[in-house]
């Protein structure tokens, strides 16, 4: 047995690339899930094509799945990979201009035939010419060797071809010096009523492992340090697990059955099918005929009682509009989520932005104030959704929670919160007919009575109709006044309630960088790195972007400058500037992707320098 | 509708007289609107049917009929335009305990909510619809609507419609709602019946109301209302009975190949050999056979029960799944959702 040379390393980024029926989704998460289990911190971004079998060997048919991950705190999926794992040519061309200069990369070569090679734009082979000096290449007979293990079983050669995935992560488990024992484990539950699935893909794995080690393809395996983390138990969590997880404890905690009214529509269909799963915690699920019913249906449920909560993208964000006017003006508890994805319109539906801001801050026709809040990492999703209820039922108010594609499909351990620590949600309703008037509010939150129907003696009506506080229609021009003036007043009292965002660095400075939503884990790296060079640099990431932070107009006028990184064409930009009349600058970059480290602290150095 | 049995022995609770229904807004339609006989039809309705007032919940979109909530003394919500079955809907899975009724129009329900609508109808969820049918679009102040006659003159078809009208009951079979029935505004005992079966089906029930709108389509039912002539274009049906019209009830329905063929009846008729009316049927040739009369110059227009089916609930469908699967799985608490997945420990030092 060869004798490994093992190198130490402090944090490792991996990019699987292959088409999109190469199973390389199911591999990264995989490898993720043993990550976890391990102890490291992670941070995992799937980039999959809109389609769902695109053509074979296609460069727009290339699906890639990266984690980065450490003993240290992992903020992002890493800008640039250490690993590169290509199942095709297009899966190396697409990948290789963010490859790390020396990086390795492990090809399928079998899959390197001139028919491939030029649905990849190759002229000639990459593997044999001189276009990847520079990096560590390691072409692996994947597909011969993966039948060669499985010439005993009984499976087509088609279906033994789809067990190459788990040959290359054998390979990786090698080279990362990793037990496969979850894994085998998870072969094992996964493929339990199909034995010969279960066999082959076991075999591939133990054999790629086998074959890393025997022809000791690499000359080094790799360590990754671990680091002690906060103690506690933890799971591994995408965003619209964490969300999915978060509305069911929030329905829990307020003691209150969880309505979903929602739609198919990606990427936020998966907070729909979880929750469906959950019949047996108190929740019921709607497949509604249209995004317009979704968000309805929960209204209804939430005027009946319920915790009424719609799941939507960009698109169904816009159709449900008119709803949102109405939940406003009834003065409703009710939690909308955008998982937000490129636009406008059909945009790039599995890709991440930040463009449905400022629709979720003015979209709405009137006087419609909604407090917006924005998750900050996948994990982060469920104390967002959470805060977001707690919020919802003490100024009776819809909210719209943001998300992205990023965060959704996104995942990292999630610290699970001992269950106490987590306040109970207090849900008043009026009970005394005779002081019962729909409209009286609660002198410190605004929060209206919400009386429910089926309760005796309290009989009333709501409706999209002007209000005045008795509930009747009112046209009189001073009640439309003071009911848009408390309307809004009472979303800026949020802030009585939640908490400040933290500042990270020196409270006065050179510059301030002001994000929210997605950004936060690169932002926050790159503060982090400039600080530790001595930077005059701080960050103050936004987690409500309605109300905005009492102190931020204080805040942000301590520093020279501004910078406002976002997935978008500037968009709290616009907010801060008309708030707080600051002439902030932007750092823009609408590519479907997350913000790059290297990029923001070069637009950020550039600043310092004046 | 739902009764709710531990509410029923309490009579005290019920409120008798429908004056008891009236809530303190004074009704703003134009004098001599339909609507203020459907309301005053309601008002009698809803004591009969053994319900304490607290639990009925009256949702509405947008348009002249959807005022309707605020002039009972109900619970109600005034919803928007077209979304009142689903607002209703969610109201109901929420509180399969409480007895809702959509009211809507025509514009409301089959132009800008035709959607809601036919999936409310699908899913069978115990739902009241009432359609108030004047094929015009009133507060908007005079434009057609999905349901006018083609060729009317409106403010938006100057020189006549060239759209073919929706017949709502038709859309209603169509799209699967199990109680069906029509009826008409200057009929009041006849509506009263209506309601008050369609308030009892357990299930989507739906009934169209004929109802004359003074002020934009002034007269749009006459034909079935002037006593002139209403005996020969009107027809009643009741169940196991024949399809018997005409002024001196000399008229009846035949079914001849597949079609219906008017005939006329005397004394010596044999009534017993005529087609009766089946409303548990759930024929559909038939239903549909009755609708398209709607249409036809040469025949009554029916009034009555289309369509009147048993069939499971949406929402005891949903209930019994979640108690299957809680019985599979056990009640989720939330000590379980956190163990979920796979967890691991991180220990302190």
């Amino acid at each position: 047995m060869a004798k490994k040379n093992v190198q130490t390393l402090k944090s490792v980024t991996i990019r699987f690339a292959g088409d999109s029926g190469d199973g390389m989704q199911l591999t990264g998460s995989q490898f993720t899930n043993d990550t976890a289990i391990l102890g490291y911190d992670l941070t995992t971004l799937p980039d999959y094509p809109a389609e769902i079998r695109a053509p074979a060997g296609t460069l727009f048919g290339v699906s890639g799945f990266q984690i980065q991950f450490s003993g240290q705190p992992v903020h992002t999926p890493g800008d640039s990979p250490d690993v590169l794992i290509a199942m095709n040519p297009a899966a190396l061309k697409v990948n290789l201009k963010i490859l790390k200069d020396n990086g390795i990369i492990i090809v399928n070569r079998d899959a390197f035939q001139a028919r491939n090679l030029e649905l990849a734009g190759y002229k000639s082979n990459p593997l044999e010419d001189e276009s990847l000096t520079g990096f560590q290449v390691f072409p692996v007979d994947i597909t011969t060797l993966t039948k060669e293990a499985l010439k005993d079983s009984s499976l087509s050669v088609k279906e033994k071809d789809r067990a190459k995935n788990f040959f290359a992560l054998g390979i990786l488990y090698w080279l990362f010096t990793r037990s496969m024992d979850s894994t085998m484990e998870w072969i094992k539950q996964k493929f339990k009523n199909d034995p010969e699935y279960m066999d082959a893909n076991i075999k591939a794995l133990n054999a790629g492992y086998s074959y890393a080690l025997s022809t000791e393809l690499f000359a080094t395996s790799f360590h990754v340090e671990k680091a002690q983390k906060k103690p506690g138990k933890y799971r591994n969590v995408t965003g619209n697990e964490a969300l999915t997880l978060g509305l069911i404890t929030a329905a829990k905690k307020a003691d209150k059955e969880l309505f979903l009214g929602s739609y198919p529509i990606t990427p936020a269909s998966e907070i729909l099918h979880e929750l469906s799963k959950y019949k047996n915690y108190n929740v019921k699920t709607f497949q509604a005929e249209d995004e317009i019913a979704g968000i309805g249906a929960a209204v209804g449920a939430s005027y009946a009682g319920a915790f009424g909560a719609t799941t939507t993208s960009g698109p169904g964000m816009a159709l449900k509009t008119e709803f949102m006017g109405l939940a406003i003006i009834l003065e409703i508890p009710l939690i909308i989520i955008n998982v937000q994805r490129g636009g406008p319109s059909t945009g790039l539906p599995t890709k991440t932005e930040q463009a449905d801001l400022l629709q979720a801050v003015y979209g709405r026709n009137g006087e419609a104030p909604m407090p917006v809040i924005a998750a900050s990492s996948p994990a982060d999703c469920f104390q967002t959704v959470f805060e977001a209820a707690q919020v919802a039922f003490k100024y009776t108010t819809p909210i719209i929670v943001l998300s992205d594609g990023y965060l959704a499909n996104g995942s990292e351990p999630w610290w699970i919160p001992p269950i106490d620590s987590l306040p109970e949600i207090k849900v008043e309703y009026a009970k005394d007919p005779d002081s019962f008037k729909p409209y009286k509010r609660n002198p410190e939150t605004l929060a209206r009575m919400l009386a429910l129907p089926g309760t005796p003696g309290l009989e009333h009506h709501v409706g999209g109709l002007e209000k005045n506080e008795s509930g009747n229609v009112s046209y009189d021009s001073e009640n439309h006044d003071l009911m848009i003036r408390l309307r809004a007043e009472k979303i800026k009292r949020i802030n009585d309630f939640v908490k400040m965002p933290e500042l990270v660095g020196p409270e006065k400075g050179d510059l301030l960088v002001v994000s929210w939503g997605s950004t936060y884990g690169v932002v926050r790296t790159a503060i982090e790195q400039l600080l530790d060079e001595n930077k005059s640099v701080a960050g103050y990431h936004l987690r409500w972007i309605n109300p905005l932070p009492k102190k931020l107009g204080e805040i942000i006028h301590n520093y020279k400058n501004v910078l406002v990184p976002e997935i978008n064409l500037g968009q709290l930009i616009k907010i801060l500037r008309s708030e707080y009349l600051v002439d902030a600058k932007g750092f823009n970059k609408v590519r479907g992707l997350p913000l790059n480290i290297k990029e923001l602290r070069q637009a950020i150095l550039d600043i310092l320098k004046g | 509708m739902s009764l709710d049995p531990n509410s029923l022995i309490d009579e005290q609770k019920l409120n008798v007289n429908p004056e008891n229904y009236s809530s303190d807004q004074e009704a703003r339609w134009c004098p001599g609107c339909g609507d203020y006989s459907i309301l005053a039809q309601m008002k009698k309705v809803l004591p009969q049917l053994g319900i304490p007032r607290e639990k009925f919940v009256f949702v509405s979109g947008i348009g002249c009929s959807s005022r309707f909530p605020y002039y009972l003394n109900t619970y109600g919500v005034h919803g928007i335009h077209g979304r009142a079955p689903a607002i209703a809907s969610g109201i109901k899975i929420a509180n399969p305990d409480l007895s809702v009724f959509v009211i809507t129009g025509d514009g409301d329900a089959l132009s800008i909510g035709g959607n809601h609508f036919i999936h409310i109808c699908r899913r069978n969820i115990d739902i009241t619809v009432i359609l108030f049918n004047n094929k015009i679009y009133g507060l908007t102040k005079g434009q057609y609507s999905p349901t006018s006659n083609k060729g009317m003159i409106s403010k938006s078809s100057p020189y006549g419609t060239i759209e073919n009208p929706f017949v709502p009951v038709e859309v209603a079979l169509a799209a699967g709602a199990t109680f069906v029935a029509r009826t008409i505004d200057r009929e009041p005992k006849h509506m009263v019946e209506m309601l008050t079966r369609a308030a009892r089906h357990k299930g989507t029930s739906f009934v169209e109301v004929y109802q004359n709108c003074p002020i934009f389509n002034d007269g749009v039912y006459s034909e079935l209302t002037d006593p002139k002539t209403k005996k020969d274009k009107l027809l009643i049906m009741e169940d196991g009975k024949p399809y018997i019209f005409g002024q001196d009830n000399n008229k009846a329905l035949n079914w001849n190949c597949n079609n219906f063929e008017v005939m006329d009846v005397d004394a010596n008729t044999d009534l017993d050999n005529l087609i009766k009316h089946e409303e548990h049927a759930g024929r559909a040739a038939l239903e549909f056979m009755l609708v398209s009369m709607t249409i036809n110059p040469d025949l009554p227009t029916p009034i009555g029960i289309f369509r009147d089916i048993k069939m499971d609930t949406y929402e005891d469908l949903l209930i019994k799944q979640i108690n299957d699967v809680k019985a599979l799985k056990g009640e989720g608490s939330l000590e379980q959702l956190f163990n979920s997945g796979n967890t691991w420990m991180v220990n302190g030092k």
